[in-house]
């Protein structure tokens, strides 16, 4: 195909043609972002929390008369629970991954540190780990005779008598790896503000409540104190995945049977735990596929519209290229080169300003570097688009018939 | 003169009706995504108490012991620092604020128990956040001080239990007290909640939850501190608390205060009260960094906080690049249309018009599109609105067009298709009219 008269005719329609190749420029930089930002919400999406969640589900009640013993009380609550057929094993848990609402500790090295280390996600809990389905990658989990209620715990703190408490901790990976990068972290102390706390086990994943940053969302750690009934604190449920609702039903019976009196404020398996969290990227997800699907529509409604145009005014033209021997298919090509040499240094435009809009992105919404994997995926969208748009009018040019020529003068 | 353009113009447009589609459908895209977001964005952006929002101020002290470089204090105050500040009466108005969700009952009223959300809160809060009453009134200072057994519940709650009616002097039950209702709220619906706000900067964006619904009870601040032990959420603790759920004496920070200051010079002198009293507390060693103070207006405090979600600010920026390309599309739209016409024009330009004329007409053109664009974009914002009210947010019910963003949508549709026409204009007006003869 002979370039030559394409951008000669080009030079004469230099500001339409200008438009268009800037549209598409535009067009091709927003699409290779709004991919990546969906592909980005996507990943963070699929963030992996460590525990068994098709296997779990979750309540959370709240008293009625305060119980003078919460201890005994979650005590009485987790007894019952097992009892019901299908549960595999229960557990009274402070937090749920992706749960929201966080209970955190920052953390030092050193009791005399100025700024912690890190904050971290703190679960409280003896069978947690087991009814989680936690995988362990070196030590032990907490030993039953470690977990001691949440009072005994905090006046041996606040007495400074720390002998009765056994200060160990099992915490996650990602949070070893970033306290002692390569070492190992088994038999290291922390300190959650004064007290040091020995690393007895490390888990392969525990993801926090309030992961809502990539880069911290795994730093976990578990401490042997049971909490006792109270509004925050929940009972989860281990159970097999066919089982669940009727765990549930089950398990809310029972334990309103123990006790008519008492309000569920919530019985929901793990995975509406998880949808919930991810509720609003999964809409901003939707709303950029929408918004991509309606920007490659107007800009294959401008390409229709100016090919449109050119091939009406153009008419007598091609009359002349067919009355000289042109076929068909050589105006149709026509078109569709003409078309492919606009949507090509546009889609250069588009790359640059693609880079540049990611820059701002990265700066203000603390988004990744745009990989270069995106750029050949804005490219075909538009070339599609840009070929698909033309093949309407470059038809109606092909069918131009060669008498034209000779018509109007 | 424009009658006749009007004129005109609707024959151009009429004559090529796939080309003025496509441009009018172009533009109502364009301005009903641009107008959906603005509009979300000027809902959430916008001032939670207009009348006075210049003159309330949140004042803090850091309250955390622990020593290190903290640049800034805790967003919350520990209870200690924020009464004491509260006691002294240095400002206009004050009023502490904190939340607690409360197990609630009406005797008489056949509903299971709820658990709504309870704000204990001190007798300014009413006037000073211009609160609107639908039926009594807020307590008294004097009621503050008695732990007076009474509370004043929301429009949503009055309806919910009460059918709407007035219910001032029905009794409550909060957990195991009965409290008396003194006063029951018109709709009030502050966008966002602007007095439990704190924490923004760590939701790394993710501040829709700042604009869900006010609390549905209001009790005197001491009296739902006592009804409700056990039951307080920590914003944060430097230690662990002895009881959980129990705060007054708890290494805690979870008291909010505002204050009411008239004018610049009040603001200077509490700002001086402020430093005053962290350095004292310094001097008794309750306080480690007595320079952390910091006295925010409302605005700014909602500014520190980011409270407008990270999600909405580029959901605008989208939207206006998508505005962009629209208008680029219309621009090229318009430039073929009137350089199709340039023999017309000629002949016009032949028999006398001149150049501000043919370029007038072609504004017109420009925008009687935009105008037409306006009412499809009009259209398309109501259905984006209808979009974004089923979303899962909490700012949902919220976003509904208002007079002002009605005419700001056909301002826009307006402006934009001018600003589009004006190169296609310039253009046809320089078409040189002897060019132009020849070729007929």
């Amino acid at each position: 195909m002979e370039l030559r008269p394409i951008l000669s005719t080009l030079r004469r329609h230099k500001t339409t043609a200008w438009l268009l190749i800037l549209e598409i420029a535009l067009t091709c930089a927003i699409v290779c972002n709004a991919v990546f930002m969906i592909n980005h919400r996507l990943q963070h999406m699929e963030m992996p929390t460590g525990i068994d969640e098709h296997a779990l589900v979750q309540i959370q009640l709240a008293e009625v008369t305060p119980s003078p013993d919460i201890y005994a009380r979650a005590r009485e609550d987790l007894a019952v629970i097992r009892q019901v057929p299908g549960v595999l094993d229960v557990a009274l848990v402070n937090q749920l991954p992706l749960g929201g609402s966080s209970s955190n500790a920052s953390i030092k090295l050193d009791p005399e540190q100025r700024q912690p280390t890190l904050s971290a996600g703190t679960y409280f809990g003896g069978n947690l780990a087991q009814t989680m389905g936690l995988r362990l990658l070196a030590g032990r989990h907490l030993q039953p005779d470690e977990v001691l209620d949440a009072d005994v715990v905090l006046k041996a703190l606040a007495t400074g008598d720390t002998k009765v408490i056994a200060p160990v901790t099992v915490i996650t990976q990602a949070m070893a790896q970033r306290l002692w990068p390569g070492a190992d972290a088994l038999g290291k102390t922390i300190y959650v503000g004064p007290v040091g706390v020995r690393v007895v086990g490390v888990v392969a994943d525990l993801a926090r409540a309030n992961a809502y940053d990539d880069a911290t969302a795994h730093y976990s750690m578990i401490l042997p104190m049971f909490m006792g009934a109270g509004k925050d604190q929940s009972y989860l449920i281990r159970t097999r995945p066919q089982d669940r609702q009727a765990v549930l039903k089950a398990a809310v019976a029972a334990l309103k049977k123990a006790d008519p009196r008492r309000v569920v404020t919530e019985q929901r398996t793990y995975d509406e735990v998880r949808d919930k969290f991810f509720e609003n990227d999964r809409s901003m997800a939707g709303i950029l596929v929408g918004a991509i699907a309606a920007l490659l529509i107007v800009t294959a409604l401008g390409i229709v519209g100016l090919a449109s145009f050119w091939v009406a005014q153009r008419r007598r033209t091609i009359g002349v290229r067919r009355a000289l021997g042109a076929t068909r298919r050589n105006i149709l090509n026509y078109f569709q080169t003409e078309n492919l040499l606009l949507a090509t240094i546009g889609i250069v435009l588009g790359m640059v300003l693609a880079y540049a809009i990611n820059l701002f992105l990265m700066l203000h919404y603390e988004l990744p570097r745009l990989p270069a994997i995106y750029f050949p995926v804005g490219a075909i969208a538009l070339w599609l688009i840009g070929q698909l748009a033309v093949l309407g009018p470059a038809l109606r040019a092909a069918a131009v018939p060669p008498v034209v020529a000779t018509r109007s003068v | 003169m424009f009658t006749y353009y009007l004129d005109l113009a609707l024959r151009s447009l009429k004559r090529n009706k796939v080309l003025t589609a496509l441009m009018v459908i172009a533009i109502a895209v364009g301005i009903g995504a641009s107008m959906t977001t603005l509009t979300v964005m000027h809902l959430l952006s916008g001032d939670p108490v207009p009348t006075r929002s210049g003159t309330l101020f949140y004042p803090q002290v850091d309250g955390n012991p622990t020593p290190g470089d903290f640049k800034q204090p805790l967003d919350v105050m520990d209870y200690q620092s924020a009464v004491d500040l509260w006691g002294a009466h240095r400002a206009d108005a004050q009023t502490l604020v904190v939340d607690s969700p409360v197990r609630l009952s009406a005797p008489g009223v056949n509903l299971p128990t709820l658990m709504p959300s309870m704000l204990s809160t001190t007798s300014d809060f009413f006037p000073m956040f211009d609160v609107p009453f639908r039926y009594g009134s807020g307590w008294s200072a004097d009621d503050d001080a008695r732990h007076a057994r009474v509370a004043v519940i929301s429009d949503d709650l009055n309806h919910k239990l009460f059918g709407g009616r007035d219910s001032v002097g029905q009794v409550l039950r909060l957990r195991d007290t009965d409290v008396r209702i003194v006063g029951v709220l018109r709709p009030w619906r502050p966008s966002p909640v602007f007095y439990t706000v704190a924490g923004g900067r760590f939701a790394n964006g993710d501040t829709a939850d700042f604009y869900g619904k006010t609390q549905d009870v209001f009790t005197p601040f001491f009296t739902g501190l006592e009804l409700n032990d056990g039951n307080f959420q920590q914003f944060t603790c430097w230690h662990m608390p002895e009881r959980p759920g129990h705060l007054q004496n708890s290494p805690c920070a979870w008291v909010r205060l505002w204050v009411q200051l008239g004018d610049a010079g009040k603001v200077a002198a509490y700002k001086q009260f402020l430093d005053g009293y962290a350095a004292q507390q310094a001097a008794l060693g309750r306080i480690v960094r007595p320079q952390n103070t910091r006295l925010r207006s409302l605005m700014q405090w909602l500014d520190y906080n980011g409270v407008v979600p990270g999600d909405v600010r580029l959901q605008t920026w989208l939207a206006f690049a998508f505005l962009a390309i629209c208008l680029f599309n219309m621009i090229g739209l318009l430039l073929a249309k009137f350089l199709r016409r340039s023999g017309e024009i000629g002949v016009r330009r032949a028999l006398g018009a001149s150049r501000g004329a043919v370029f007038a007409q072609c504004l017109v053109e420009a925008g009687l599109v935009g105008l037409i664009g306006g009412i499809g974009g009009l259209g398309l914002t109501l259905l984006g609105l209808w979009l974004v009210r089923r979303q899962p947010v909490a700012y949902a019910d919220l976003a509904h067009l208002d007079v002002s963003m009605f005419v700001a949508t056909f301002v826009t549709a307006i402006a934009a298709s001018l600003l589009a026409g004006v190169l296609p204009a310039f253009r046809a007006s320089r078409v040189a009219p002897g060019l132009q003869l020849k070729t007929l």
